[in-house]
């Protein structure tokens, strides 16, 4: 375990209600745990699982517990698991500091539907995103995850992007680790799609 | 990810404050444990289902909370450490069991409660506070800071049950019950379980009884020796602590999630050497020599507690008693509106309370980032509403209640109840639900309803509930409507789970919670048992299940009976391939200029559907779409169509 640069790391997991978001968070939480680290997760679970807006907020740490909860302005990263979400996220959680993984795929929100709105314009989304974050990563998650066959490793995905930018003290071994404790009948699918998550985001 | 029973003494693992304290059961050595599911306690009794048979221990889904404890409170009766879990308004159904037992007392084995309590009431439909119920019932009651006290409390609580013979509680919430933390581990300890029920000795008689509560005044004031007795070994509590500066400028007093919000709130305050913080995990009987000791130390005292201004109650009143040569404390919390006692604490409810009584000045973002923050447009991030997974059974059983309804034309409604259907409040259910309280309130209030005919009442009252909270809470009121000849139908949406909560099983269903076979109780049988007219209809069935619903609207004979039978959306998926392949015609769909005026998007509003406004169409979001078929009987026109899959 090493002394983080900063500490606690403030991670806020933005997505919709049955996209994996507690999953993604449980698969950094256990490896961070395992290598020593005290990790806080908060999640929002229940009824935000039909479809609803839901974020999960992660706290790494070398010193001590800290509570479930991030306060306002306070994230250091933000994986956003969809546009409209991660925005949401940033609107309370942001500062100038803070750096946006995003998977730009959206999931339409029944009342945009509804209201024959439609999905707000992509181009200005990102926009909005990119000017709230000191750094962004468009990742284009769900459209590789289809590619590889299976849209549910958009979430390995995203966590290879997150891994590769270096800010949140996993290294590729002790990902692996997790991926084959985890999902011992899928490693080599999800070893695939997270490395295809760092190759995207070493690019950018 | 490792089962809870992980054999790893001193080992490190990441688990939710539901497993840390089924963990922390295992380690005090339970032999039972009793539950009925619901957020945010459900974990507890699951996570120790998948190691019941190994642990050779006995866990039970029971039928309502109500059977829970009583069948809990027996093992413990017959000498076996016993838990019991639920949500908060579980605890409501169980109060008049623990108002006997506290004077009754326990078995030679301990008894435990765990209560979950939902600030903020994320998955519930109330937030009330469960801690209130151990001063009124005279209960102990322990609250855990952290996840690690989450598991260690568990042992300390069985030694106290045992020690003085009484019942004892453990309240936890969401952002302890549902929050993942580190847990260093103990040891499981191998029990040898003997269960045997004996008349039972009774010090406070002193000679052999029945475990009762009579006579109940001596029982009572017997009881309250007990919680002196209790209350001294709180005082020294190892679960109570003071962090901070001999003398503080402000003392926080606070218990369960403002352990670690209030820590985090001093941190961000860098304010260490100005605050001390008082943590109380035993809170009743409240160890008084402890706080007021620490009372002692500041002019300023903040209470930070979630929902009910509890601590802040009772210490209040224990300093209204001190002689007037005492310290005189000035006090702050929710009577000074300096926290609200409803939603949930965050570290910024916390932050705002403390700066609102220190004089510290706190900006977490700077004025340029605000501008961008202010600028985002509000409808980039409109409320998602919740709504049914795409496939759902639940969103064909509203609309073909919906159309019933319609079609009948007396402005009929539903009386809802508590599951994932209770979403048909709003659009998810095309707003049929008019009436939303507790379990089992939907089949009383229609019975209720369907008597007011005399006084000129005409509206059609159909009460929906799911199958689990059948079983739990409406088989009364169904028996009450048959009984009383009130006009009502009782469409029971049976999805073959326990779906709101992590579909575990219920007495309907062929497993138990140890995965052996259960009894089935056929609800169909229940009703007609109860000479209720019962149809059973498939909800894909849309024509069907219609025109069912209509001929049981328009019946009116006393209260009789829909089933609604389809698998869990959720569940069969994990099960089976996707039934259908669905394509949208874009030739056919006709859009906003159809006679329908695009009902599948502006009405029916799957997830799986989405509007394109460029191209005036309906698409089909392939990546979230499950395949159903459902909405092909929707379309007018045909645009949408559905080919099953070989």
């Amino acid at each position: 375990m090493k002394k983080l640069a900063k500490d606690p790391i403030n991670v806020v997991v933005a997505g919709v209600g049955g996209q994996g978001n507690v999953m993604v968070t449980l698969v950094l939480g256990n490896t961070l745990v395992h290598d020593g680290y005290f990790v806080t997760i908060g999640e929002t679970y229940g009824a935000s699982q039909r479809g609803g807006s839901v974020m999960s907020h992660l706290k790494i740490s070398a010193e001590k517990q800290y509570s479930p909860l991030i306060p306002e302005g306070q994230a250091d990263i933000v994986l956003g698991m969809e546009p409209v979400e991660t925005l949401r996220v940033l609107k309370s959680y942001g500062n100038q500091n803070l750096v946006t993984v995003l998977n730009p795929r959206p999931i339409h929100p029944v009342d945009f539907t509804g209201s024959g709105a439609g999905y707000p314009d992509m181009e200005s989304l990102l926009k909005q995103v990119t000017s709230m974050s000191a750094k962004t990563y468009v990742v284009a998650a769900t459209e590789e995850a289809q590619k590889l066959g299976n849209t549910m490793l958009a979430n390995m995905i995203l966590i290879g992007a997150l891994i590769q930018t270096g800010l949140v003290a996993i290294s590729q071994e002790a990902i692996e680790k997790t991926i084959k404790d985890m999902f011992p009948k899928a490693v080599k699918e999800n070893i695939a799609a997270l490395n295809k998550g760092r190759e995207l985001a070493a690019k950018q | 990810m490792p089962n809870i029973d992980i054999d790893a003494p001193g080992s490190n693992q990441l688990f939710i404050g539901n497993e840390a304290m089924a963990r922390g059961a295992l380690e005090a050595g339970i032999g039972w444990a009793s539950a009925y599911p619901g957020t945010p306690s459900s974990e507890i009794l699951g996570s120790l289902a998948e190691v019941a048979k190994k642990r050779d221990i006995y866990v039970e889904w029971s039928v309502n909370e109500k059977v829970a404890m009583e069948a809990g409170a027996a093992a413990s009766f017959a000498g076996i450490r016993s838990l019991v879990a639920m949500k908060m308004n579980g605890l409501n159904t169980v109060i008049d069991f623990l108002s006997t037992v506290i004077l009754s007392g326990i078995g030679k084995k301990g008894l435990v409660l765990i209560v979950g309590d939902d600030p903020a009431a994320h998955s519930s439909s109330n937030e009330s506070d469960s801690r209130p119920v151990s001063k009124w019932l005279d209960i102990p009651l322990v609250e855990p800071g952290d996840f690690q006290e989450a598991k260690d409390m568990m042992p300390y609580l069985y030694d106290i049950s045992e020690e003085f013979g009484t019942i004892c509680i453990m309240r936890s919430v969401t952002r302890v019950a549902h929050a993942r933390g580190n847990i260093r581990l103990g040891v499981i300890p191998k029990v040898e379980h003997k269960a045997r029920f004996e008349q039972y000795f009774d010090p406070a008689a002193p000679m052999p009884t029945p475990i009762m509560c009579v006579p109940s005044s001596f029982r009572h004031m017997f009881q309250h020796m007990r919680l002196d007795k209790v209350r001294e070994k709180f005082e020294a509590s190892p679960y109570n602590k003071y962090v901070g500066p001999e003398k503080p400028d402000l003392l926080i007093v606070t218990s369960g999630s403002g352990w670690l919000y209030s820590q985090d709130a001093v941190n961000a305050l860098k304010a260490e050497n100005r605050i001390g913080i008082l943590k109380l995990g035993t809170l009743w009987p409240l160890p008084e020599k402890l706080v007021k000791s620490c009372l002692s130390r500041a002019d300023k005292v903040l209470f930070i507690e979630e929902t009910d201004p509890f601590l802040e109650g009772v210490i209040m009143e224990f300093a209204a008693g001190f002689s007037p040569e005492s310290k005189r404390n000035l006090f702050y919390g929710n009577h000074t509106r300096h926290l609200n006692s409803f939603g949930e604490l965050t570290p910024d409810t916390v932050i705002k309370a403390i700066t609102g009584v220190l004089d510290i000045k706190y900006a977490p973002r700077d004025a340029e980032y605000m501008k961008k923050v202010e600028a985002v447009p509000q409808q980039y991030i409109m409320d998602r509403l919740l709504t049914f997974c795409p496939g759902c059974p639940h969103r064909a059983s509203f609309w073909a209640i919906k159309n019933a309804l319609a079609m009948d034309g007396r402005n009929g409604f539903v009386t809802g109840d508590i599951g994932c259907y209770s979403m048909a409040l709003g659009p998810a259910g095309f707003f049929q639900t008019r009436t939303h309280q507790c379990m089992g309130a939907g089949a009383g209030l229609a019975n209720g309803f369907g008597q007011l005919h005399r006084f000129g009442f005409d509206q059609p009252v159909i009460s929906v509930v799911g199958d689990s909270t059948f079983y739990h809470s409406i088989i009364p009121g169904l028996v009450n409507g048959v009984h009383n000849h009130s006009d009502f139908t009782l469409v029971i949406l049976d999805n073959g789970a326990t779906a709101m909560t992590g579909f575990q099983p219920h007495p309907g269903t062929e497993l138990t919670a140890m995965g052996e076979p259960a009894a089935q109780i056929s609800m169909e049988n229940i009703c007609r048992a109860i000479g209720a007219r019962v149809e059973v209809c498939d909800p894909f069935d849309l024509k069907n299940t219609t025109r069912t619903m209509l001929d049981l609207i328009e019946q009116k004979e006393g209260a009789r009976v829909a089933i609604m039978r389809r698998t869990c959306e959720l569940v069969r998926q994990k099960k089976e391939e996707k039934p259908y392949k669905m394509k949208i015609d874009p030739e056919k769909c006709l859009g906003e200029d159809c006679g329908c005026n695009r009902l599948c998007t502006r009405v029916f509003r799957c997830p799986g559907l989405i509007w394109d406004p460029v191209a005036r169409k309906t698409k089909l979001d392939e990546v979230i779409c499950n395949e159903c078929g459902v909405c092909a009987d929707v379309c007018p026109e045909g645009a949408i169509t559905k080919e099953a899959v070989a």
